[in-house]
């Protein structure tokens, strides 16, 4: 009984925090309000036995995600235009909610444990990082050893994050039209 | 009923998404749609941890006590990678919005086109 | 921020922990939950956290910008070098099991090596975006005061010399 009151007052708060961050305009509270989300769904990670994914989404989530978003919000404004609800957009939504929702109906239930995933690869894993590789966090064995390739091209794409934003905000200004002038500059940011 | 009450999570995971998708086309806010955006990657991670679990299993950490089942690691892992990759993503695209609010002076997107469209008559005109 | 003693003394103390926190959880990753990207991004935030709370001036001096990209290169090459090594013992990219005396190290020996290479990516990219985010100001700021020079020096005003910056 106790497992069910946490997961609903987790789910309610997680639905209610992504409410609030569409409905406000003050971008602060927004970028705070997504550090919160993540916080809240890392929180749903280890009630659903995820405890690695809480562990990244916490740290990258609610860590680093909402300090780029803080520091971004030093450089730009931090209110948005008032807006009044979107017709067309909310009908779009609420189509594909509706579309969603029928396409769902085929997939497995909830913590069913003969659905197809479960008995294709998972078990090797379970049992090859027991008596192949001899660690018990089988979720690192399965991230570097038997899926080794992806983590490399994970890391590339991590590696290219850093060039792509060195090379937009690295230190070269393109011309300025907020002020007019057409110069090229040059300028040292580091 | 007992379908709903078997597929709560999808159902759960269907609501973030339609709130992060409406973020993401209503607002024009550049910033806010990042925040959608994130809510939407956010939900997406929830459907697949979700499809992990098995109901009285634990954590995929192996342990020397009896234990009968343990998530799904194939899930686990696939999201962490997607994880990283979301957040290497989102700080590209919050580089590219302060460029654009330097070079044009707004983050609206309408103010934007607006901006851009003038430009292109001045330029038709020159 | 320096100014308040509450805020420099916890950071002081917080700002090892964080780090020991991070190459444990880099360490142990085979233990229990944890690995390269959790340890990378931890051992991030506590550099991010000494450029908060003391200057961006002394942060960059912990970590110079261009050890920062060597550590990036460094990280992606140690895990590509890891495959290679395998391929040179005769076995195929990225197979752990020739690494060591027995398979079981071999995995061990190359899953170690894979994480840390992934750790240090990880951290020194946080710690790249953190800097290039937050010497954004800095970089405008110069620029509108070597614009503000230039249109002087046209119209043939004095040029002043460029007050020294005080340590922030």
């Amino acid at each position: 009984m106790s497992g069910f009151l946490v997961d609903a007052a987790l789910i309610s708060l997680l639905t209610l925090i992504a409410i609030l961050a569409v409905r406000l305009h003050r971008l602060f509270a927004v970028v705070m309000l997504s550090g919160a989300f993540s916080l809240v769904a890392a929180a749903l990670f280890v009630v659903l036995d995820a405890v690695d994914v809480a562990f990244t989404e916490a740290a990258v989530g609610a860590g680093i995600s909402t300090i780029l978003a803080l520091a971004t919000l030093s450089l730009v404004p931090r209110d948005e235009k008032p807006h009044s609800i979107a017709l067309v957009p909310a009908f779009l939504a609420f189509a594909t909610a509706a579309m969603l929702a029928v396409a769902v109906s085929d997939l497995p239930a909830f913590g069913d444990a003969n659905a197809p995933i479960h008995n294709h690869v998972a078990p090797e894993y379970l049992t090859g990082s027991a008596e192949d590789i001899g660690i018990p966090n089988v979720v690192t064995s399965v991230l570097a050893s038997y899926r080794g390739f992806d983590t490399l091209g994970e890391t590339v794409v991590v590696f290219t994050a850093a060039i792509a934003v060195l090379l937009v905000l690295g230190g070269y200004t393109r011309p300025r039209r907020r002020n007019g002038d057409r110069d090229k500059e040059d300028g040292n940011a580091r | 009923m007992s379908m709903l009450a078997g597929q709560w999570n999808y159902f759960l995971v269907i609501a973030l998404m339609m709130i992060g998708f409406y973020t993401v086309i209503a607002r024009g806010n550049m910033v806010k749609k990042m925040v959608g955006l994130t809510i939407f990657q956010t939900s997406v991670f929830m459907l697949y941890i979700s499809m992990g679990k098995i109901a009285n299993g634990t954590a995929p950490i192996l342990t020397d006590a009896a234990q009968k089942a343990y998530a799904n690691p194939l899930p686990h892992v696939l999201i962490l990678t997607a994880i990283v990759v979301g957040v290497a993503t989102t700080a590209v695209g919050y580089a590219l919005i302060i460029s654009v609010y330097e070079s044009y002076g707004t983050i609206e997107d309408d103010e934007l086109i607006k901006i851009i469209e003038a430009e292109e008559d001045e330029g038709a005109d020159a | 921020m320096q100014d308040d003693p509450v805020i420099r003394v916890v950071a002081k103390v917080m700002i090892p922990t964080v780090m020991l926190f991070a190459l444990y959880v880099q360490f142990h990753g085979d233990y229990g939950p944890g690995g390269g990207f959790q340890a990378g991004v931890i051992f991030a935030a506590a550099f991010v956290l000494n450029a908060m709370i003391f200057g961006l001036n002394r942060g960059r001096h912990v970590w110079p910008a261009n050890l920062n990209l060597l550590a990036v290169c460094a990280g992606v090459l140690l895990y590509g070098l890891t495959g290679v090594a395998s391929m040179l013992l005769g076995e195929n990219y990225l197979d752990y099991d020739v690494l060591g005396a027995t398979p079981q190290a071999g995995q061990h020996i190359g899953i170690l090596l894979v994480e840390f290479g992934v750790g240090l990516t990880v951290a020194s990219v946080m710690v790249a975006l953190f800097f290039t985010f937050a010497g954004r100001m800095t970089h405008n700021r110069l620029l509108d005061r070597m614009e503000a020079q230039d249109k002087d020096a046209k119209r043939g005003a004095v040029k002043e010399v460029p007050k020294k910056r005080s340590r922030t």
